[in-house]
This record gives structure tokens, sequence and C-alpha cells, in this order.
């Protein structure tokens, strides 16, 4: 089936099986492979996206779903100039192993500090315990949301 | 004077903290993991798996499975080229099985089709007939069972030769007289489950064919020559036609040191002409690579009344299930340090690793010191009870230190600050108490606890934990450095070493900005095409021989270019750690110097709190010091160590592979859980830097020592906070309050 829809705000379109994942569409149609499939059963969040604003793993999202909706990739984050702020953190925050959760990780922060621009450690915390990280221990990653929260 | 002032505007040198060079494109979404990788008018393979733990296979038929759409190949044992088996120290697992299949996962068949969904389905079209055989599930029992390799793969190496079934490795150490007696003695019997790496970014790598026959395979690994040196028997290729290419690795921690699509992929590709790609989806990374060993830890410690250490008996039985992996070097380090970091004069340790129809086991991060570390540390714990005398103070008084014997007999020469590691830990203060109520969130089991935190009981812990640092027993543990001066100025380096995440492309540099001068550096990709092996990115070692190994080069280029006058220079070479020597296969004893070239300690303090009622933990903080040689990067080596301990909680507190007769229970990121944000508790870390005197600039590796000494901290804090003995990791609610 043809799926139309806004990503990175750019109209884009391609042909999808019925049963495809938002996350496959995006990676092996689009050519957009900055969301990771890590699981496939949204427990770890590396494919987080934000559909219509909101943060979504896409791996539980069909791409038929989207079709005709506006998502926003790790790819879209930042603008033509440079990195968001949450992307500048990760990196002076030294927030980045491995990496294969980062992109999922910048963009579920970058969810909550638009909802709650100075979240406590609490907020932080929950907010981020549906993004699994292997490599950090998070303990970088809480220092990169606080710097980007300030 | 003026090359004195040059190196020092060189920025990101040795010491400092520096930014990796790969943040930018991680966050961006711009960097290429293996995952990632594609190429023009390639195919999707995908691997047909035995669901059985034991089984002989009667037959394969594949004709269906080749006529649905878009599929191209389906291969079997006997499309094998070369050597039909391979394995990362004994060539004793079939690259597609073919009478017989061992374990629950092992691959039986490999297809590729045009779509990542047609693989999928043709695999799940391969039809093969089993007939399941008993399985081999109990360790205890495997050597009265029929061999699982009645060839013995593993004999012959110099280990004691042990004529029981399905023995991969014994060893033994005898060390003084142990039938020697103290005033006190503690016995316990330890358990472990088995352990994911659960890296977060699957098996995956792109096979494509060089149109002369030979192969480039793009992959996550741990060590591209070694993977070279089994792909290419087995496609029957020489050596030079295979190049391995590192592709982004999603973190490995021992995972990646086996081999997963290499040579499927390969095969695939030579055969269809085509590049192939494979990406193994969680199901599959959990049953397709090797796990942490379970083990079971039988221990006696005996001391005299004062809390001298006089004696220490163990034995160690491994599960290495179906394949050898790397269970012979796991078994060896659980022997050598299951008297934990403490002087003792009478040792017997018996350690045992079997071969079973559970799921294989290998390397992960802390390999057979996380196990021993464990069960002695709990047993340290037990004696000072015993005696009454402080915990920490008991393990002052046998701290392991330069001069001391290890019981293999090791004199230790390097540096081993035990006792400064411990009195620092002891002395970072601990947090008061949070009162009570407070936000369920901050509550042992977080949101989902249904009380008020009546039962909530609080418990401290201590332990330490060492751990070797390279390659041991012999092994000729050796990393190439390539450095290219140009006569502009600027430098490239080439280097093997597989960049999995812990910073080790970023040592590179900061080593060749110091011994150069000069920021103007290229680091140039990971392969086999251009440069010697590295060795492996594990065991604690790839920092300091890569260190070494380009400092070296860095050296030896720029007397080459003062020798030439100042033009382009080109020079590699190799850098090996002083020689360590095989143990005795009787004794276990030393038959040289050393069997390990260096040791790092670590010791920690934890706080829990425990709901009694619910049986459900908190970590709520964490106190460390690590002794890391010199930290190359600090900043790198806290992230080290807090991911370390992360890891050593999940085995505390939540992960195991959980298997019914062999056959894996939980293989999902729902059903296996990891450490996430909310169990995380604050790490206060603080560093030792004790130089080795043997290592490039005193370095010592990080990343393993965190990992060892956290499980058995944390353990410590949950019987200090419930009175339990809790003998066994993971420590699940109902060992705590369904008893």
């Amino acid at each position: 089936m043809r799926i139309r829809l806004t990503v990175n705000g750019e109209r884009r379109a391609g042909d999808a099986w019925g049963g495809e994942s938002l996350l496959s569409f995006l990676r092996e149609r689009l050519d957009l492979p900055g969301s990771k499939n890590a699981c496939e059963q949204g427990e770890c969040g590396s494919c987080s996206v934000l559909l219509d604003g909101v943060l979504v793993c896409s791996c539980l999202v069909l791409a038929a779903q989207a079709d005709g909706h506006e998502v926003v990739t790790v790819e879209g984050l930042g603008g033509a100039d440079g990195l968001h702020p949450v992307q500048e953190a990760f990196v002076a925050a030294g927030a980045v192993q491995c990496g294969f959760c980062t992109p999922g990780l910048v963009v579920a922060t970058a969810a909550l500090l638009e909802r709650s621009p100075s979240p406590t450690d609490d907020e932080i915390r929950e907010a981020l315990s549906g993004n699994l990280c292997r490599c950090t221990g998070y303990a970088k990653i809480f220092d990169a949301v606080r710097m980007a929260a300030e | 004077m003026s090359q004195l002032v040059e190196r020092r505007l060189a920025r990101g040198q040795i010491g400092e903290s520096v930014r990796r060079e790969d943040a930018v494109p991680k966050v961006t979404g711009e960097f290429a993991y293996a995952s990632d990788l594609s190429a023009s008018g390639m195919l999707w393979g995908d691997t047909v798996r035995s669901p059985h733990a034991h089984a002989r296979i009667r037959s394969v038929h594949v004709a269906a499975a080749l006529a649905l759409p878009g599929v191209h190949a389906v291969l079997l044992h006997e499309d094998v080229p070369g050597r039909k088996t391979y394995g990362l120290e004994f060539p004793d697992q079939p690259v597609l099985a073919s009478d017989r299949a061992r374990y629950h996962g092992e691959a039986v068949a490999v297809v590729a089709a045009e779509e990542p969904e047609q693989a999928r389905r043709a695999a799940a079209a391969v039809a093969v007939e089993y007939e399941p055989l008993d399985a081999i599930d109990d360790p205890e029992r495997a050597t009265e069972m029929p061999p699982l390799h009645p060839d013995r793969p593993t004999m012959g190496h110099g280990f004691r030769d042990d004529p029981r079934p399905n023995v991969v490795r014994h060893i033994v150490i005898r060390h003084g007289d142990p039938e020697t007696r103290g005033d006190v003695c503690v016995e316990g019997v330890y358990e472990l489950g088995s352990q994911d790496q659960a890296f977060l970014g699957p098996e995956s790598g792109l096979a494509v064919p060089d149109g002369e026959g030979g192969v480039d395979v793009y992959v996550a690994t741990q060590w591209l020559h070694v993977d070279r040196d089994q792909v290419a028997p087995c496609l029957g290729l020489a050596p030079e036609q295979v190049r391995i290419h590192l592709g982004g690795v999603g973190g490995a921690f021992g995972g990646r040191e086996d081999l997963s699509m290499q040579i499927h992929g390969a095969m695939l590709a030579l055969h269809t002409g085509r590049p192939v790609k494979m990406v193994y989806d969680r199901e599959e990374s959990f049953v397709g690579h090797v796990h942490r060993h379970p083990a079971k830890i039988w221990l006696e410690h005996r001391a005299t009344r004062e809390g001298r250490l006089v004696c220490v008996r163990a034995r160690i039985l491994i599960d290495g299930g179906a394949y050898a992996s790397s269970s012979a070097a796991v078994i060896s380090n659980a022997a050598s340090f299951a008297a934990g970091p403490y002087r003792v004069d009478h040792a017997l340790i018996d350690g045992t690793a079997v071969y079973t129809n559970n799921p294989p086991c290998g390397a992960m991060r802390g390999f057979g010191a996380v196990q021993t570390c464990f069960a002695a540390e709990a047993q340290m714990d037990r004696l000072a009870a015993e005696l009454g005398i402080d915990p920490v103070e008991l393990r002052l008084r046998n701290a392991l230190g330069p001069g001391d014997t290890l019981p293999t007999g090791q004199v230790l020469t390097g540096s081993l600050p035990t006792a400064e590691v411990i009195r620092r830990a002891a002395a970072i203060p601990v947090p008061d108490p949070e009162p009570l109520p407070r936000e369920p969130i901050r509550l042992p089991g977080g949101a989902g606890n249904t009380t008020r935190g009546e039962g909530v009981r609080r418990g401290v812990g201590f332990a330490v934990g060492f751990k070797n640092i390279c390659f041991s027993e012999g092994f000729d543990d050796s990393c190439a450095a390539r450095v290219i001066l140009r006569a502009d100025g600027g430098a490239e380096v080439h280097c093997a070493a597989a960049e999995v995440g812990q910073g080790v492309a970023g040592v590179i540099l900061q080593v060749a900005r110091t011994e150069l001068g000069t920021d103007d550096i290229v680091l140039g990709s990971h392969t086999t095409a251009s440069v010697g092996s590295a060795g492996s990115s594990s065991a604690s070692r790839m920092t300091w021989m890569a260190a070494g190994a380009v400092r070296d080069a860095c050296r030896a280029a720029l007397a080459e270019r003062d020798r030439r006058g100042g033009a382009d220079v080109d020079v590699e070479r190799v850098h090996r750690h002083p020689p360590t020597t095989p143990l005795d296969p009787e004794t276990g004893q030393v038959t040289g110097e050393r069997a390990h070239v260096a040791l790092a300690v670590a010791a920690m303090r934890v706080v829990v709190e425990v709901d009694v009622d619910l049986g459900l933990s908190r970590v709520v903080w964490i106190g460390t010091v690590q002794d890391v040689g010199r930290a190359v990067n600090p900043a790198a080596v806290e992230g080290q160590i807090e991911g370390g301990i992360a890891q050593g909680l999940g085995l505390a507190l939540m992960e195991e592979i959980l298997t019914h007769e062999g056959r894996i229970l939980n293989a999902s990121f729902t059903d296996y859980l990891i450490p996430t944000a909310l169990d995380m508790p604050p790490v206060a870390i603080e560093l030792i830097e004790d130089p080795e005197p043997d290592a490039p600039y005193g370095v010592k590796g990080v990343g393993e020592p965190p990992t060892v000494v956290s499980t058995a901290a944390i353990a410590a804090a949950l019987r200090d906070a419930t009175g339990l003995p809790l003998y066994r990791v993971p420590v699940r609610p109902e060992h705590i309050a369904l008893r």
C-alpha cells in the first residue's frame, strides 16, 4: 500500500506491506536509519519518534497508521543550522558510548523537556525509564538531560 | 624546546576528558551501525534454527522454501565450502548443523531473499525433520551422561587430562598444604544464573562478494582478525580473500567474540553473487549468542581467630552449554580468582567447565571473576560474622598486594593497591536514610509498590573484586598499529582495535596526539585490509594494547622521519605485553614468572532498601573506588564504571536466562529485564592512579572490575537488609518475601 506522510517537515511517500511497522518503513523505505531496531516489542525505546508531537515507539506503530500524519525522527530534531540542545548536551556530558540507544533517548528527552522544561530527577528517571541503555548506567544521560534543561 | 611547546598545544592528550569523535554522528542518527548498512542489489539473509535443545536431524527439505517469491538461496551443512566447523578457541561448532542439533537456536540452514519478510518466510518454510533427544540440562550430571562431543575437541591443549565425558576443561590449583586447618571454618554453596550481554544493537552485518571469489564482510564484532581466521577456512578461501571490516557496533560486552552471521552471510553472498545483509531480531540475538556461564560454587574458608586467612578450598562448576567457546578461559579465571584479592598460603581450587545442551556460554564482561567474586565475598562476610570482626577490617587484614603470592604461585610484581582501594571505599560517606512516607517512585519496586513503606529495611554492603588485565596463560597477546606521517605534518593512524562503544578510538587518538604533538590526525577505518591484528576488545586489554601499539608506531615513525629527513613515512609496529606462561596442568601452579600479566582491583559500598513484605529491592546508592593504573580519559573511565555497575546490578537483582530442558524461556526484553533509568542509583566514584609498571603510560583496563565487584556488593547489602543468607543471584522477590 502507498503511505504518504510528513517526515521531518518534508512530504514523503513510499510503499509498505500491510504488517510493516513505521520503524521498518522509516529505515528501509525512506532511508532514515537513525531510529534503531533493538527489540521490536516497545520495550527498549531505541526506535522512539514523535508522531504528531507525541512520543511513540515506531516499532509498535504500523506504517499504515502514520499515513497522513507528521513524524519527527532523530534526523529531523536539529535544525539545518546544527544540533538540537538535547543533542549538544548528550555530546557534552559524555552520555554516548555505543550510541545505539542514543537516538531514542535524544527524542525522548526532547519530548520530556517540551512538556516539562525543568524536570526533577524523579521526573527524568520516570520519563526515560522506557529507554534502555546497556553501556552508560544512565548517570551521564541524567547529566545530559539536566544540562539541556538549563 | 619548540617540539615541547607544540606537544603541549596538541589538545586531547592522555589524561584529558576528551569528547568522543563519534558522539555527534551518534546523536544525530548519522552513525552507521552494521544494521544500517546497505549495498546495491542487496539480498536479505535469515537463519533456520533448531527449536530443540538436543535433536537428531532426520532430513531437511528446501524445495518449498526455494519456490517462494524472491528467494535466491537455501544453504545447508553440505553447502559449507570449506571446513565444516568453527570456534573461537576450539573448532567444535558446525557452521550449519548436519545430523544433530545440540542447543536451542543452533543454526541448521540459511536463506537469502529480496526482502527481509521474504527471507523470514523462506526460513519458516524450510522443512526440518527432527527427532528430539533427551537434553543434558543438569550440569552437575553432565559428566555422567553420553558425550556431546565424543572426539573431545579440547583435549591436547595442555589442560589437565580428565577422562569424564562432557568436560570442556578441568583445572586444579593446589597451593601449600590444602589440609591446613585454622581456628574457624565457614562453608557455603553459591549459585549464579546465566546472564545475557543484552547489547542494544543486535547481531548484524553485510557480506559483499568481490567478484574474484573473495568477500568483504562488514560486521559488528570484537576482534576482526580472529573472525577472518575462522571465516576463511570455512569458506575454503585464503585469509587475504576474506576482509573483515568493522560495522558500527551497538555494544558487545563479550557477546560478539564468537561469530554470528559472518560465515553465513559470506556463504550466501558467494553463492548468489550478490551482497547479503543479515540482522538478528532480539529473540534470535538471545538464542544466537553465548551468555555468561551459570555457576555453582562450593567454598570453605579457614582462618585464625585473629582473622588471618589460612586455607581456601573451592569447587567450581560452570555450564558451558553445547560448544566450547571461551569456557576454558572462563573456568581458569574463575579458579584463579576464587580466593579473592587476599593472601592465603594454602588452597585447593577445583574448577570444571562442562558441555550440556543448555545455551552456549562464553565471554561476558568480567568472565569467571564475576562468579567467584560473588561467592568469595559472601564467604568473607560470613567469616567476619563468625569471628566478630568488622567485614572491612577483615578484608584489610588479608589484603593482597605487591610481593604477595597468588594461589597459582605467581608472585605479584606489578601494581595492586588492594588495601588502599578498600580503605578509601570504606571512607566514602554513606547518605542518610530518606524518611518515610515518600514519593512511591523512590520506594523498592517504585510506583508498583502498594504500601507506604512499612516493610522497608535498609542494608549496607561492601565487597572487593579483582581481575586479570589482558590475556593470560601464555597466550601470545599482541596488537598492531600503523602510523603514516605526511610531509605536510598530518598523520594517519591505523589500528584494527574494535570500537564497541568503550571508546578505544578515542584512546588511539589521545595516544597519537600525545606522541606526535599534533592534532592533525586521521584515524583509519578498522579493518583487516590495512593493518595487522589488534587482538580482541575484551579482557580489559584493548586500552593497554592499543596504547602500546600506537605509542610504539608513533615513536618509530618519528624516528624514521628524522632518519629520512622529513619525507612521508609509513610504519607498522606490533606491541606485546610481557609474556605469560601456562599453569601446570596437574598442580595449577605457574610454570614461569606469571600466568597473568597484571591485575586490577575495585571496592564498592552499596546501600539498598528492601521491602521485606513484598520482596522488592532498590539500590539506593553506590560508592566505589577503582584501581585504574592511569585514567587515559577520566570521563570515559567513569562511564565504564557506571555502565559496568549497571550490568552487575542486573545480575544481582533481575537478569537471568531461564531455561526448561535446555530451551530458553525468556528471549525478549519483555521477559528478560535489564536495569532501566529507575533502577540505577547515583554512583560516587574515586579513581586510584597507581601506574602499572609494565603497561604503556601505566594504564590498566577499566571495563571489567566494576562488573566483577558490584554483584557481590549488592548481594551483601541485601543480606544486611534482610538477614537472609541469599546464596543465589539474581535475588528475586520470592527469595525474600515468599519463602
